[in-house]
């Protein structure tokens, strides 16, 4: 299968501390890979530097086959490079609904139209209700994001990344932070990811790793430690030595 | 029940906040009226029109925006000195003097500045922000004091002569025309800025208040669309500036003057910024205000003035539409359908 995300000797440094330490990343389209560590390994660094956010130290990054590693945040998105936030980063005062008008006004470069309301584009509408259904948000499509619960926002998340129609997916720790009751819904979400999307998952929570990886990548101190299938990584001794708690490997 | 079918009604959910609603209609036909309840106060309405479209045009850039601006003034001035400069140099002829040429030259103008200067607020915090609106205004007053062999200096531009409107329509001394003529173009202003505050355009302008780092994520190109509205903002305030200086004929320094970025700021705070009604309604009550609190007090008007200004921003969030909305969510939710999120600031 053809690669569609690749970093060469990648890194980032913040003064002394090398966050990203030369990792060179291969990622196959259609992919379900994980991206795991101990907290401080430089996970969510590794997506910022990904994604646009920030710029490495030295090092590139390629998206099918193209150097993106001076394109901006926004190049990226239309490019097709999509990601969700750790940490919400969501339009509060707007309304799902409208989050997704967005993000679709923009994929389709219309988001500078000046004369025609919101709305007057029936196909955007459609597009955004049948992905707020998909993702189990078709009740509360016209209320305020920053009033939803938790969980629900954490799905908007992923609905705008989606909306984006990416081809390559970052989810920095989905499920981080959501109540017991409504992690369930958003590992169904994740499962029923569209199969053509490469998807890159930044998590610590083995539950959700080994049920949803097919390979794995393990970073200890911003450098890539290890990769490999769930089983070879769930028992190699090094990396149980240096990451996984013998009670996770457990319930493997 | 079926999908297709929910759309629909998302459809005209989305759609609803973009229809003209009837508190709307009945505010422009109230102001209407105004022409026959007060005939012999229309200058003072038409320079509160004027004082409302600045106004507006404020609230495009920090209601919809989130760019706090203390410079619109002089966008403002520059549309004041573009039209009476075009009016004294056509000599009260068409097509120079001609007012709604007038207009379209003011706007071009100040569009022209504000879009140079738009590039020094697309970096920076609030702070930086605000310093660098403030700075742009102090050095284009500054110019125009300076420039006395073009725009009279502290003597004001003299020799402002206007072409009737239309060809038609000569501004008379009890203000008649002028009122309509403000009244005309500024709803046709405002009917612009609420076509695009409804439009993607306005929806992404909230989106980057919102969240610009979220914004650029989704792939939305922030400095462009901050660009556009800061240019499309001091159009405004040109047009309106240009509407004073062709109704008084005149020019000064005083259009051009810091207290009118100052005035115009804390007028939209106090009417509800991100309403586009709140320049209106903040324009109104604080001249009413001034009035009335100055026949009381003619010294101090301004001390009760602040108290009022102080109450309103701690305690009541969105100035006085902010207040009625609250009120209306709180008492009669249905009056005029579900709470529009939206439009919160």
């Amino acid at each position: 299968m053809s690669i569609v995300l690749e970093t060469k000797n990648l890194s980032k440094s913040f003064g002394g501390l090398k966050a990203t330490d030369n990792v060179s990343f291969q990622l196959k389209a259609g992919a379900r890979h994980a991206l795991i560590g101990p907290n401080g390994a430089g996970k969510t660094t590794f997506v910022n530097l990904l994604s646009g956010v920030l710029q490495p130290s030295s090092g590139s990054i390629w998206l099918d086959g193209q150097d993106i590693t001076n394109w901006t945040s926004r190049r990226r998105a239309i490019s097709g490079l999509a990601r969700t936030f750790q940490i919400n980063q969501l339009f509060v005062d707007l309304t799902p609904l409208q989050t997704l008008m967005i993000a679709i006004a923009e994929r389709q470069s219309s988001g500078a139209h000046l004369l025609h309301p919101v709305g007057s584009r029936k196909d955007h509408v459609e597009e955004s209700v049948e992905l707020l259904t998909r993702l189990g948000l078709a009740d509360v499509m016209t209320q305020r994001v920053g009033s939803l619960p938790y969980g629900r926002q954490r799905l908007i998340e992923i609905a705008i990344a989606l909306a984006a129609r990416p081809r390559v997916l970052l989810l920095d720790e989905p499920a981080a932070g959501v109540p017991e009751s409504e992690r369930g819904q958003i590992l169904d979400v994740i499962d029923a990811l569209p199969k053509d999307v490469a998807l890159v998952l930044i998590e610590h929570d083995m539950d959700l790793v080994f049920r949803f990886a097919k390979s794995i990548s393990v970073l200890v101190n911003g450098a890539l430690f290890m990769e490999g299938t769930p089983s070879q990584i769930a028992n190699d001794p090094r990396v149980r030595q240096v990451y996984l708690g013998e009670e996770e490997i457990a319930h493997v | 029940m079926s999908a297709s079918h929910s759309a629909q009604d998302m459809q005209q959910t989305l759609l609803k906040q973009a229809r003209w609603k009837w508190p709307e209609i009945l505010f422009w036909l109230a102001l209407a009226s105004l022409y026959v309840l007060f005939p012999s106060k229309l200058s003072l309405l038409s320079e509160i029109l004027i004082l409302a479209l600045l106004a507006l045009s404020i609230d495009l850039v920090l209601g919809f925006a989130g760019i706090v601006t203390l410079g619109q003034g002089a966008f403002f001035g520059l549309g004041a000195y573009t039209a009476a400069l075009m009016g004294k140099w056509g000599m009260g002829t068409a097509p120079l003097s001609d007012p709604l040429i007038g207009l379209i030259g003011a706007a071009l103008v100040s569009g022209l500045v504000g879009f140079a200067t738009s590039f020094l607020v697309l970096r920076g915090s609030d702070l930086t922000r605000l310093m660098v609106t403030l700075g742009v205004a102090l050095m284009i007053e500054e110019l125009a004091n300076k420039l006395k062999w073009l725009t009279g200096g502290s003597d004001g531009l003299q020799g402002v002569l206007i072409a009737p409107i239309l060809g038609n329509w000569d501004f008379d001394i009890f203000g008649k025309v002028s009122f309509v003529y403000c009244y005309v173009v500024v709803f046709v202003m405002f009917v612009i800025a609420r076509q695009f505050m409804h439009a993607p355009f306005g929806l992404s302008l909230l989106a980057i208040k919102g969240n610009p780092l979220r914004a650029r994520a989704i792939g939305l190109p922030v400095n462009e669309r901050l660009v556009m509205v800061y240019t499309i903002a001091a159009m405004m305030a040109g047009v309106a500036g240009a509407l004073l200086a062709q109704t008084t004929q005149f020019a000064s320094l005083d259009m051009v003057a810091f207290h009118r970025s100052a005035d115009a700021l804390l007028i939209l705070i106090f009417g509800g910024a991100g309403y586009l009604y709140g320049g209106f309604v903040g324009a109104f009550v604080f001249r009413v205000m001034q009035d009335v609190l100055g026949n009381i007090t003619p010294q101090y008007w301004q001390f009760w003035l602040g108290i009022v200004l102080l109450l309103l921003v701690l305690f009541i969030r969105g100035g006085l539409l902010g207040l009625l909305r609250h009120l209306r969510d709180r008492y009669a939710p249905n009056l005029m359908g579900p709470p529009s999120s939206s439009r919160e600031s």
